[in-house]
């Protein structure tokens, strides 16, 4: 180490920092910065990922006129809630909204009820076809949606759910990836506590619902966010399954209103912002659980 | 079914070892559980993910097999559906403009949420505020990012030609513009897809061993030698899964098409799955579209698994010459 390089206290070893480290003041390198280099360069990157939102925020509350002016402005001069009291007036976008609600809603708890049942069961029961059961399960996992779209619809159409909300929601009762979830969890819990329970009497059911749920809790938030942000987000199948506007999920709602009014702009906006508000909001409020969830999801491969 | 009461009745503990059928304190009520209680658990939630994928996948390649339009009577055709998959010119054109999608998306996904991963890898000051920038897009839905892409890149008054305005650039026509609009696709994607990649990567990077870095920095190693010669190897099979993974989401590319460009223009970002939507969804040929779905199955299903086979050779031979 040169003379002149000032010496810092060393930290103990940080094995978040230790892994590509900053410059260090060491072998004559002067610290010429009073902060980390590496804000200059993360600066920068999370404005750009925040932009598109920042635009949508104001954009939702400019007025139309300025929107369309030429050359365009960075920012609006003035503020106005014009683009949400049409959106309000002029579309179904609360119905829109209540019939998400109602999808996400059911889809999570169907999801949490029958993924953990099923989870346990393919974890912790022993009964025959248990092995092939889990396999199919699996390699469902494989199967792409596209695969699924046609045979699906023609079948929701023999019994009566196209243009139903249920035909958004029977997708989302349960999935192959909340039962591989669930399963993976109950594997990592000490099987002791489920047989002293077992010894203390219980059944299986009430050692189920008494001592492995309230011990699942981590992966069931995992398991209702996957939910929540597939449910909420969907566009695809009820793109297909939905032409009735009173059944329209959000997702549906704005993507019809971009057809019908691509030059309304606060208007798209506006309920761009209701459609996705939500869940920026859970999302700032869970960052750990939906960087659990996306962790997760991407170790299932 | 006879399953429904069985969730009453216990079936077998399964010991960590796996071997006991019979787990030792049982008391007499409990024997009477019946073998198949287990299906009480796993039936529900069995029924809907196999009834809605499997029954499905099976029926599609029956439809596959015929000529249909959802009314009428469906006929018999064989693999002609197939065979017409081959001469379909469009069909050449989608696979072309998905092809280009998925090299100018994967790679770039790959490289960012690396290289994100590393810078925000750190305990700086403000990395909660980075993490959760660079995160948030994840929750944006396809058709939230739809209007935001129409409008970022509006060729009169959006964002990005401002920007090029004020920079003395020339403006472009962006999504307008056939051979710039699956850029604009591309990047939209970019935006919602690199907190994935990111955080695939942020966490790989922590289970590098903290020791061996400080060893090999004490060793004089450099950062970039520290990066290429200690973290690199334990970030490799994390690359494979990423890059696969991601391919799979980029061929299936349909939803930030729909709610952008609709396949324009002059059907420059038409992709496969666009193009069997149409074909099912418009044109009402549910034969066809399903022989469509098939071949971009059977395509992809055997990729994956020809490439997953020779990472695994390779990671194997690795290990023999180490």
């Amino acid at each position: 180490m040169s003379v002149d390089a000032p010496v810092l206290p060393r930290r103990p070893l940080d094995t978040a920092e230790a892994v590509v480290s900053p410059p260090r003041p060491v072998r004559g390198r002067r610290r010429r910065l009073p902060f980390s280099a590496w804000h200059l360069l993360l600066l920068p990157v999370a404005v750009v990922f925040l932009v598109p939102f920042v635009e949508m925020f104001l954009t939702s509350f400019t007025p139309a006129s300025e929107i369309n002016r030429f050359p365009p402005a960075f920012f609006p001069s003035s503020l106005t809630t014009a683009g949400y009291e049409k959106l309000f007036a002029e579309s179904d976008i609360v119905r829109w909204l209540a019939n998400t609600a109602i999808v996400s809603v059911v889809a999570i708890v169907s999801h949490l009820v029958l993924c953990s049942l099923a989870g346990y069961g393919f974890a912790r029961l022993r009964f025959p076809g248990r092995d092939i059961g889990f396999v199919a399960v699996l390699a469902t996992i494989m199967i792409p949606t596209q695969l699924l779209m046609i045979p699906t619809y023609v079948l929701f159409a023999r019994v009566g759910l196209i243009d139903t909300l249920g035909a958004a929601i029977v997708p989302w009762l349960a999935s192959a990836f909340g039962i591989f979830l669930m399963r993976q969890f109950f594997l990592s819990l000490p099987v002791e506590l489920e047989e002293a329970g077992m010894i203390d009497g219980c059944t299986r059911v009430q050692v189920f619902f008494r001592i492995v749920l309230p011990l699942a809790r981590p992966a069931l938030a995992t398991l209702a966010i996957f939910t929540l942000l597939g449910s909420w987000n969907d566009l695809v199948w009820p793109l297909i399954a939905i032409n009735d506007d009173q059944a329209f999920t959000l997702q549906l709602g704005l993507t019809n209103f971009q057809g019908n009014r691509r030059t309304d702009w606060s208007l798209l906006m506006a309920g761009n912002v209701v459609a996705t508000l939500p869940l920026i909001v859970f999302f700032l409020v869970a960052q750990k659980q939906f960087v659990a969830t996306m962790t997760f999801s991407g170790l299932k491969g | 079914m006879t399953t429904t009461s069985a969730p009453e009745r216990p079936a077998a503990v399964e010991s960590p070892g796996g071997a006991s059928r019979h787990p030792a304190p049982v008391r007499p009520r409990q024997r009477l559980g019946s073998r198949l209680g287990g299906w009480g658990f796993v039936a529900p939630a069995l029924v809907i993910v196999l009834g809605l994928s499997i029954f499905p996948a099976v029926w599609a390649l029956l439809l596959s097999l015929q000529e249909w339009d959802g009314f009428s009577t469906p006929e018999f055709v064989g693999t002609a559906n197939y065979a017409e998959l081959v001469g379909d010119a469009d069909l050449r054109d989608a696979v072309m403009h998905t092809v280009l999608y998925t090299v100018l998306f994967v790679p770039s996904v790959v490289l960012l949420g690396l290289f994100l991963a590393v810078a925000l890898n750190r305990r700086i000051r403000f990395i909660g505020l980075y993490r959760t920038a660079v995160f948030v897009p994840f929750v944006a839905s396809a058709a939230a990012t739809g209007i935001l892409t129409t409008y970022l890149f509006n060729p009169q008054f959006g964002l990005m030609n401002n920007l090029l305005r004020v920079l003395h650039l020339p403006q472009q026509g962006w999504l307008e513009d056939p051979h710039q609009s699956m850029v604009v696709i591309a990047i939209m994607s970019l935006w919602g897809q690199a907190a994935f990649t990111t955080v695939i990567y942020l966490a790989a990077l922590q289970d590098v061993p903290g020791d061996v870095v400080e060893a090999a920095r004490i060793d004089g190693a450099g950062p970039w030698q520290i990066f290429w010669n200690v973290v690199w190897p334990h970030l490799r099979p994390v690359t494979t899964f990423v890059a696969i993974y991601m391919t799979l989401q980029a061929v299936q590319l349909f939803d930030l098409v729909y709610t952008t460009t609709r396949g324009g223009p002059l059907n420059a970002t038409e992709t496969i799955v666009y193009y069997l939507w149409q074909t099912a969804f418009r044109e009402l040929d549910f034969g066809y579209g399903s022989a469509v779905a098939y071949g971009l199955f059977f395509v992809t299903l055997v990729a994956t698994v020809v490439v997953t086979v020779q990472q695994r050779r390779a990671a194997a031979r690795e290990l023999e010459t180490r």
